[in-house]
């Protein structure tokens, strides 16, 4: 396919089906491979759709400095668009993040400013509404609570999974922004009468959830519960065994937040199987495993792989 | 056999530092009440009189209540409960 620029090939990503994975003839997984967006991620959509939208509302102007809080792939899809379009970049990003996440940043050209570990991204964003204050010139697109994430997911994932799998049952989608699975969700559910949209969210080491009070959780604005029919907290064991089944048995080299997804996807063919009826469950494959092999996650056992995850963000 | 109550760090204050206890009940809700006994003070910082607090999920076998039954979703024995404080990813 020919595109007039990268940003222009952003989305229209394959969906393989799982055949070694699935469970039957009747119950069968499809992978939405989105690692095959110019920056490796699903963010490249999201990026894409807040900056469209912050340029038409008329809130970036050409040497414009754009702030966003980010646990890395954001950063990194904001970074690709953002120097194609003339702006900076300036990411605030957990330290507890994998070498490459930063290494991805810096080449892109944006700059970091760290956060500290403990809290993982609610003190990011924390800390980016403090630099945002500050700089009252810069603009903050506010993945939590910005609907062109939402409306990126709503406009070009769903329609995409639903053309190429019209028998779709299930949804499964990691639990970040919250962006994928409302957007996915609602769309989804507007077409296929009893769908099913399954978040997977990741679990992390106890250093993350380290918040001084239970006063400073974090929902973000997006986030509306109505869209989902169930949630599941996925830990790193989980996410790890699933991770490298894939690329095991299917060949799919994915990240680790996609293993957490496959899991929470399987559990759903599970019961699909023991209630005997026909499922076709597709799941978002986020990323590639590139930006996490630095993290050890593919080799060595199960259980060093997982204590090496200990209090890093690794979805 | 009992429920395990997974504890996170902010509210071990209430367990002693335990970062999991054993509660009995045949809903989440007897659980807290349950656990309240031994721990006082721990039910009011993960429900307040509209249910589950905002910033609180608990999950009952890594499932989030919230899509299950609530507070009124059925345990048994071999059961693990998870509270957790809500936080960002992206």
């Amino acid at each position: 396919m020919r595109y007039d620029s990268l940003v222009d090939s952003v989305g229209q990503t394959p969906l393989v089906g799982l055949p070694r994975l699935s469970p039957s003839a009747d119950v069968r997984l499809w992978a939405k491979l989105e690692d095959h967006n110019p920056t490796g991620s699903i963010k490249d959509r999201a990026a894409l759709f807040m900056i469209d939208a912050a340029e038409k509302d008329g809130l970036l102007s050409p040497g414009a400095t754009i702030i966003e809080p980010t646990s890395g792939n954001t950063g990194i899809s904001l970074a690709m668009v953002a120097r194609q379009r003339g702006y900076s970049l300036v990411c605030v990003m957990p330290e507890n993040t994998s070498i490459e996440r930063r290494q991805l940043l810096e080449m892109w050209g944006a700059s970091i400013v760290f956060s500290a570990a403990a809290g993982g991204s609610n003190e990011a964003v924390r800390v980016a509404k403090g630099i945002a204050a500050e700089h009252p010139d810069w603009v903050m697109l506010y993945q939590y609570g910005n609907a062109a994430n939402t409306r990126a997911h709503y406009e070009t994932t769903a329609p995409e999974i639903l053309a190429d799998l019209p028998s779709i049952t299930h949804f499964v989608a990691g639990l970040g922004t919250t962006g994928t699975l409302m957007g996915c969700g609602r769309f989804l559910r507007e077409h296929v009468p009893g769908i099913e949209i399954i978040a997977a969210e990741p679990r992390y080491g106890e250093l993350v959830y380290g918040l001084r009070n239970l006063d400073e959780g974090f929902v973000p604005e997006l986030y509306d519960a109505s869209v989902l029919t169930a949630r599941f907290s996925v830990g790193p064991a989980e996410a790890l065994l699933r991770t490298r089944e894939l690329v095991e048995q299917e060949g799919i080299f994915a990240g680790i937040s996609s293993g957490a997804i496959l899991h929470a996807a399987l559990g759903a063919a599970t019961k699909a199987v023991e209630a005997g009826v026909r499922a076709d469950i597709a799941f978002i494959v986020a990323d590639g495993g590139w930006k996490y092999l630095s993290t050890g996650a593919y080799g060595g056992t199960l259980e060093e792989a997982a204590a090496r995850l200990e209090g890093q963000l690794w979805a | 056999m009992a429920i395990e109550v997974r504890i996170p760090t902010i509210l071990r204050t209430y367990t002693g530092g335990e970062k999991a206890v054993a509660g009995d009940g045949g809903t989440l809700a007897d659980v807290l009440v349950d656990l309240d006994s031994r721990h006082p003070g721990l039910r009011d910082r993960i429900v307040d009189d509209k249910g589950l607090r905002r910033f609180v999920n608990v999950y009952v076998n890594d499932e989030d209540v919230r899509f299950m039954g609530g507070l009124e979703t059925a345990v048994k024995d071999g059961d693990t409960v998870t509270v957790l404080p809500a936080v960002a990813g992206g």
